[in-house]
């Protein structure tokens, strides 16, 4: 794979950031975005080129930055978190809110900011798709912090990234 | 009896918290142990909570154990990346501390040390998932096996009350589903709102396989109740209780706290799926018998 920035990227320290993008035209884009023969002929083409890859990742940076408030983990949670992204959590979280949210749905380290997670809970179920948000979440994989997540996506680097079934144990050489 | 037979045993199960000192002696735990011993089933080692450097959670179980009473070990995902909380369950297990209650942890910014690194490598589910597969599979994250396995028996905390309200006991299910066997509550106050959590909860059918224990704290003074309200992230103190609390001269606000903990034992004890209570009492464990014999649970109740 050619030389792309990734691993320990110096990424700003976590803010809850609210979605600029509707939760229907999230879902609808989803279904336009889904992984298939098309989606990963582009991807590989785009890796196989350095600097592809690089104007590619740029692209997804700024995007996402502006559309979700996106610092480039590089395994992307958004698809079932109502496209509120849960990195913006200051502790990081990927499996739903802690403790200290405020009765007002603030979060306890922004109380200016509204929890990450009180809005993907209350997107996600607008849409019928609260049952997303019971997926269990494998440990982030911090190698991947600046890759484009949309290439890790479409090449099916992100399968195991959550589950319905615990029973298998949370890593494999995480 | 340890906390894991009691709870199997269908009888009404009693923990209590122990604060760790800030200082290199674990005097203060075994004294506290000493004056919980035969009162309560397991007592709670806390791991720097709400972010203050204090003794850590192992030393202090292990002085729990010393004192005769069965220690269960805070562990937070705040401080320690997935290589050092796996390390640990390794170190308490073979040093014979065998349960385990994991939480995310409160953030360093409300701390002693607010420009601390927050680690929060794991979360708290990742974190039990982690803990079980290790147990049952013997394996670590990596899939490199272990030899032995680790014992232990897991807990959870859930704060029944903070928002997403309707998304808390399915949180809760996640954290079963990750192995979670038994809860502890945050704080409990609002007693019908815990018992539309509780319903919420036997719904997904989760005390059968999760042991709940409610959270119930007594507040010792007026100052220790504003800054419960105000300053604890996650705990909701109603209008009500407050006034009441507030009604009463300065001197009478710790009986007074304690008649209220022994009630809300009370009430929180005939709600179905409740299988104990977690007595949030750190720094006031001498508050321990006045709430358990006011609610009609004290010395040689059920055997303890």
């Amino acid at each position: 794979m050619p030389p792309i920035p990734a691993g320990l990227v110096t990424a700003g320290p976590p803010v809850p950031s609210r979605p600029h993008l509707g939760v229907r035209v999230a879902y609808r884009l989803q279904r336009v975005l889904r992984p298939n023969a098309g989606w990963r002929w582009l991807s590989a083409r785009i890796e196989a080129a350095g600097p592809a890859r690089a104007a590619f990742t740029g692209a997804e940076r700024v995007v996402k930055r502006d559309l979700f408030g996106c610092r480039m983990c590089g395994q992307c949670a958004l698809p079932v978190t109502g496209y509120v992204c849960p990195m913006g959590c200051p502790k990081e979280l990927r499996n739903g809110p802690c403790g200290g949210v405020g009765p007002d749905g603030s979060c306890e380290v922004y109380p200016a900011l509204r929890c990450v997670w009180v809005d993907a809970y209350e997107r996600a179920a607008s849409q019928g798709r609260a049952a997303d948000l019971r997926l269990l979440h494998r440990p982030a994989d911090h190698r991947r912090w600046g890759q484009s997540s949309w290439l890790n996506y479409w090449q099916g680097r992100d399968e195991g990234l959550w589950t319905g079934d615990a029973s298998a144990g949370p890593g494999a050489g995480s | 009896m340890s906390l894991r037979e009691r709870l199997a045993s269908g009888s009404f199960a009693v923990t209590a918290e122990i604060s760790a000192p800030r200082g290199a002696s674990t005097d203060p735990i075994t004294r506290a142990a000493t004056l919980l011993r035969g009162w309560v089933d397991a007592v709670n080692l806390t791991d720097n909570q709400g972010s203050k450097v204090r003794l850590a959670s192992w030393a202090g179980s292990l002085a729990v154990l010393a004192a005769g009473l069965e220690p269960v070990m805070q562990m937070t995902c705040r401080d320690r990346n997935r290589i050092a909380l796996q390390s640990d369950l390794l170190g308490a297990s073979a040093l014979g501390i065998r349960t385990i209650l994991v939480m995310t942890g409160d953030h360093p910014k409300f701390g002693d040390h607010p420009g601390a690194k927050p680690v929060f490598d794991l979360d708290s589910i990742q974190l039990l998932w982690t803990l079980r597969t290790m147990r049952d599979q013997a394996v670590l994250l990596s899939g490199r096996r272990l030899d032995p396995a680790p014992e232990c028996f897991l807990g959870a905390v859930e704060n029944p009350f903070a928002p997403p309200v309707e998304f808390r006991a399915d949180r809760l299910a996640k954290k079963v589903e990750a192995g979670a066997q038994f809860v502890q509550t945050q704080f409990v106050f609002d007693v019908p709102a815990f018992a539309r959590w509780m319903a919420r909860v036997r719904d997904l059918g989760l005390p059968g396989r999760c042991a709940v224990l409610a959270g119930v704290g007594a507040v010792r003074s007026l100052r220790a109740l504003d800054h419960l309200r105000d300053n604890v992230p996650g705990v909701y103190v109603p209008d009500e209780v407050y006034r009441r609390l507030r009604a009463l001269p300065a001197d009478r606000t710790a009986a007074e706290g304690i008649r209220l903990a022994a009630e809300i034992v009370e009430q929180v004890r005939e709600i179905p799926g409740v299988a104990g209570v977690h007595l949030l009492v750190a720094g006031n464990e001498e508050a321990v018998p006045g709430i358990l014999d006011g609610a009609g649970l004290g010395v040689g109740h059920d055997g303890r």
